[in-house]
Order: structure tokens, then C-alpha cells, then sequence
């Protein structure tokens, strides 16, 4: 699949700046950003949505991320697997730059979203996020009603208008699957679902901001069978209208999602290959150890 | 088995200490409550409360030290709450921890430590007279703002900090702002923990006597202005004892300083109990 493969145009990346600890705010000086770029080389196809080059992440100094390369199609299910400490989840994180949150990390290599670098200058954050939901391993609903909880993103892009309010609500609980169980008791607080449901519910939180690729970090890793396989169906879905990035330390599941498979170990990218070809003959003798279990 | 038995007693025996303790502590705050209650109740009639004292205190009420004590600790909250909020908001989401962020927190720390006689003085030389604010409202509101100031933001900054993270990080996926993510994730969360903080700074600004004896004065007329002088209760209550004016009265003004106290506190817990029915479920 090639990679690993590092193109002339990579060759001059350059290191990331260091994070400035005691900077008021994550957004300045917390993220290093590379300069030499040669203009041009990575012009992606237009079936790329995500082009990652050379992906460096740092936790202070601790490289989590050991220069990563993929790209990820439009409309793609691409499953990332791997066990505890692979850096699926920094690479989710670097991805929507929910990692600038964190004190003293810092990013170098390049992301292209639609062939524009993320961590580029003038890049609207917020706008970024928005673009590429995230669903948490945890399910979490905010401390608020249900309606409320799914209204929350389209309410700070400033949509005030109830009636259409109301219509984003009742489609984006549709599209998780979850409106029949709770289009009579919107107003209650979104606590009271079941662990399923709430994880439901924050996928109809990011549906609700219109994404473009949407990114689940272990999205049923707290659920029961019956929630998981819900959620599991909810993906093929999704990944119609959606690119869509898995990320589970299971093989199982990612064997039973299908799509692509990329397999994560210590922070490297060891391959990438659809479900049916990297279960049957792993070409990294690391792969197979980890899907016929002998560790992770 | 001797060892066993032995494990008991002293089991029974720490029991016993802690509850000591425990009933000392009740039984302090108990005693105090009904020995002034007991002492000055009795004068504390609608006429005490709503009328001006004459004879220096010796006769008549407490009318002007109650428009003074509100006007005073009124003004102090609505400086100091904003200033201290937004200050416990700038440490939590603002900055990560640092150098600069110990160095205000220590700083703020320090700033509970110091004596209330010292933040009088202070308030004497900077507001009354350097400002030129003379004995007022308004100098004596400021001072006790600074006084009160590291309750609000150490408590607000706790409450602040208690929001759970993952409220933030869904804030921020969703592509909100920074303000977007305080305003709408975190503050409303953490808003029970800084209210209760804001009730009990006012109830210890209520109390405060040294602080503003300098800078508010001890004019018993009804303020026309922020800019005029006035007494509050503690410091009414103070002069009349001090002065040998009325014990009697003196005690009476206690009185209503302890009832109204026990109530704001009382209101912080209720406060503090039905945000947090609210926010969970």
C-alpha cells in the first residue's frame, strides 16, 4: 500500500517548535508548525478527504505518533486497531487538534483536510472541529436535557430559530437511530438514558453540527453486545453520508465493521489493508500476533 | 483475643474522642448563638430595626447601620464577584498550569492571610485618603472587595475545576469557541460551587469590622450616596460596646448580626443543594 513511503516533497519538514509552557491560551505557541513545505507537492486527489504526512506528536517529549502517513478517502469506513499506548487516540486528537488542549504537547509533519494543512496559518479551529466530530470513549451527555445536548453545537453556530432547531434535533437523533426512544421525553435530562442511548445521543451531538468526517475513539467500549452491535450497524449508515474513522483496540470489531484496517502499535503505523485481506494474511508478523492474540 | 479486646477498646475509645470533638465544635457555635441571642433578642423589636438610634446608640435602633452594612457589602460583592469570577476563569481555562498561574494562586492565597486591620489601613491610605474617596461607601466596598476577593476566586476556581473534562472537550469538538466552551459547558456546571463561595464571602463581609471602621467611618446618618459615610453593624456594635454606650443595645445589634448571618449561610446550603439537584438528574 506504500505507506510508509515518504515522497521528495516530505524530505524538509521540519522539526516542531516547542511548546511554550505559562502561554495564556493553547492556540498560540502551544502548537509547533513545520515551514518548509514545498508548495504544491501535495496536492491530493480529489477522492482524499485526509492526507496525513510524516505525523509527529508529542507529549512533552514522549513522541506518541512516530511519523504517521495515510490518507483516508471520501466516504471511507477506515478502522484504526491497535492496543493500549498504539496512539490511536493522539492520532484522532491531532486530527480535529483537540490535542492543542493538552499542556506541553506539540505536533510536526502535516495534515491535509481537502488538501488544506490544519495546522497551517489562519486555520479557524473551531470551524476545523466542527468539520471533524468526535465521539468519546465514554459516553457523556452534558448536564442538560436531551434536546439541549443535541441543540448545544448548532446553538453556539448561533441558529437560534426553534423551528429549525427543532428539525436538525429531531433528523440528527433520527440519523443515530435513537428519535423513536426519546422523541416523547426530549425535554428530560439526558442522564437518565441508558449508557447505549447516551452514546447514541453524542453521535446525534456531532451529527448535529453537519461534519464531514466524523471520528469515534472506542465508541462501545462501555456497552453492552446488544448496544455495541446498534452502534455497529449505525456506522454503516453513517459512512454513506460521512467519512467515517473508527478507532478500537478489538479485533473483533474491527473484523466485523469491515472497511479498512490500520494497525497501530507503539505510536507507528504498521499496516494498512482492507478487513478481509489483513485478517487473512497480515503481511507485518506483528499483525498477525496481535489478531490471533498473543498479546494486546 | 487480649488483642483483639485491646483493638476494641481503643476502637471505642477514638470513637469517643472524635465525638468529643465533634460536640465541642456544635456546642461552641451553640453556645454562642444562644448566649447572644439570649442577651440581646429582647430588644430587637420592628422599632429597633426600622428607626434612627439617638443618644449615640443608648436609645432608639440600628436603622442606618443596617442601610450601611447592606450598602457596603452590597457594593463589595458586585465589585468583587465579577473581578474574582473571571479571575478563577483566567486560571482554570486560560492558561495551563504554570509558573504564572502558582505564582496568582499563591498570590491570591496570601492575600486571604493577611489581617483584616491591615486591608482597613491599606483602604485608610489608598481609597479615603490618597483617592481622595474620604470615609464612604465606596471606599469602605472596596476594601472589603479586596478582602474577600481570594474567597470568591479560590472557590470559584474550585468549583471550576471540578466541571469534568470531558464537558469541555465535547464543548470543543463540537467547534466551539473558548468563550462559547466557559459560557455554555463550564460555567453552568461549576455556577452552585461559586455561588455558595459568593454567599459565604458576603456573610463574612457582613461581619467585618476592622476593615471598615477605616474606610466607611462611623456616621450614623442615612447615606445619600456611595460617596457618604456610614456605620455597619459590627462596627455599631463595636462603638456601643467599646464606648460603654449600651451594652443592652449593643447586644440587640449582635443579635440581628447573628440571625442575619445563620440565614445567608443557611441560604448558601440551599442554594448550594438545589443547583446540584439540578445538575444531576
Amino acid at each position: 500500500m506504500g505507506n510508509k513511503v515518504i515522497s521528495p516533497g516530505e524530505a524538509g519538514v521540519a522539526q516542531a517548535g516547542q511548546a511554550q509552557d505559562g502561554q495564556p491560551g493553547f492556540s498560540r505557541g502551544m502548537v509547533g508548525i513545520s515551514n518548509a513545505r514545498g508548495a504544491g507537492t501535495n496536492q491530493a486527489p480529489p477522492d482524499i478527504k485526509v492526507s496525513i504526512r510524516e505525523l509527529r506528536f508529542y507529549y512533552g517529549k514522549l513522541e506518541a505518533l512516530k511519523g504517521i502517513t495515510m490518507d483516508i478517502r471520501k466516504n471511507e469506513l477506515l478502522t484504526i486497531m491497535g492496543p493500549s499506548g498504539s496512539g490511536k487516540t493522539t492520532l484522532l486528537r491531532s486530527l480535529n487538534r483537540l490535542g492543542d488542549l493538552i499542556a506541553g504537547t506539540s505536533v510536526s509533519g502535516q495534515v491535509l483536510v481537502d488538501g488544506k494543512d490544519i495546522y497551517g496559518p489562519g486555520v479557524d479551529v473551531a470551524e476545523l472541529r466542527r468539520r471533524i466530530g468526535m465521539v468519546f470513549a465514554l459516553p457523556v451527555v452534558l448536564p442538560m436535557s436531551i434536546y439541549d445536548n443535541v441543540a448545544y453545537g448548532p446553538r453556539k453556530r448561533g441558529i437560534k430559530r426553534r423551528a429549525l432547531l427543532d428539525e436538525i434535533v429531531e433528523q440528527a437523533l433520527r440519523a443515530a437511530i435513537l428519535w423513536d426512544e426519546v422523541k416523547d421525553r426530549l425535554r428530560d435530562h439526558a442522564g437518565r438514558l441508558s449508557g447505549g442511548q447516551q452514546q447514541r445521543l453524542s453521535i446525534a451531538r456531532v451529527l448535529a453540527v453537519q461534519p464531514e468526517i466524523i471520528m469515534l475513539d472506542e465508541p462501545t467500549s462501555g456497552l453492552d453486545p446488544i448496544s455495541t452491535l446498534r452502534i455497529e450497524e449505525l456506522l454503516h449508515e453513517l459512512v454513506e453520508r460521512y467519512t467515517v474513522i473508527l478507532v478500537t483496540h478489538n479485533p473483533l470489531q474491527a473484523a466485523r465493521v469491515g472497511g479498512d484496517v490500520a494497525f497501530f502499535l507503539l505510536g507507528e503505523l504498521v499496516e494498512r489493508a482492507p478487513a478481509g485481506v489483513i485478517f487473512t494474511s497480515p503481511r507485518d508478523k506483528r499483525t498477525e500476533d496481535y489478531i490471533t492474540g498473543k498479546f494486546g | 483475643m487480649t488483642r483483639k479486646r485491646d483493638e476494641r477498646a481503643r476502637d471505642r475509645a477514638m470513637t469517643g474522642v472524635f465525638m468529643a470533638a465533634t460536640v465541642l465544635t456544635i456546642g461552641l457555635l451553640v453556645y454562642i448563638v444562644v448566649y447572644i441571642l439570649q442577651k440581646g433578642l429582647h430588644v430587637v423589636t420592628p422599632a429597633f430595626l426600622l428607626e434612627s438610634p439617638t443618644e449615640m446608640g443608648r436609645a432608639g435602633g440600628i436603622y442606618p447601620a443596617i442601610i450601611g452594612t447592606i450598602a457596603v457589602t452590597g457594593l463589595a460583592i458586585l465589585i468583587a464577584a465579577p473581578v474574582g469570577v473571571a479571575t478563577a476563569v483566567f486560571l482554570t481555562e486560560y492558561t495551563h498550569e504554570s509558573a504564572v498561574s502558582r505564582l496568582i494562586r499563591f498570590g491570591t492565597e496570601n492575600l486571604a492571610g493577611i489581617p483584616s486591620i491591615i486591608f482597613g489601613l491599606f483602604g485608610f491610605l489608598f481609597f479615603v485618603i490618597y483617592l481622595d474617596l474620604g470615609w464612604s461607601i465606596i471606599s469602605g466596598a472596596l476594601t472589603l472587595a479586596a478582602m474577600i476577593l481570594p474567597t470568591i476566586v479560590r472557590t470559584s476556581e474550585e468549583a471550576i475545576r471540578a466541571v469534568p473534562t470531558a464537558y469541555r472537550e465535547i464543548s470543543y469538538a463540537l467547534g466551539s469557541t473558548r468563550w462559547q466552551t466557559v459560557t455554555g459547558a463550564v460555567l453552568p456546571s461549576a455556577v452552585p460551587g461559586i455561588v455558595t463561595g459568593i454567599i459565604l464571602a458576603v456573610g463574612r463581609g457582613i461581619g467585618e469590622t476592622a476593615a471598615v471602621i477605616f474606610t466607611a467611618g462611623a456616621s450614623l446618618g442615612i447615606p445619600a450616596s456611595i460617596f457618604d459615610p456610614v456605620r455597619t453593624l459590627p462596627v455599631h456594635f463595636y462603638i456601643l460596646a467599646r464606648e460603654g454606650i449600651s451594652m443592652e443595645n449593643a447586644y440587640g445589634t449582635a443579635a440581628v448580626l447573628i440571625v442575619v448571618i445563620l440565614l445567608i449561610n443557611i441560604g448558601a446550603y440551599w442554594a448550594m443543594n438545589r443547583f446540584a439537584a439540578k445538575s444531576n438528574v
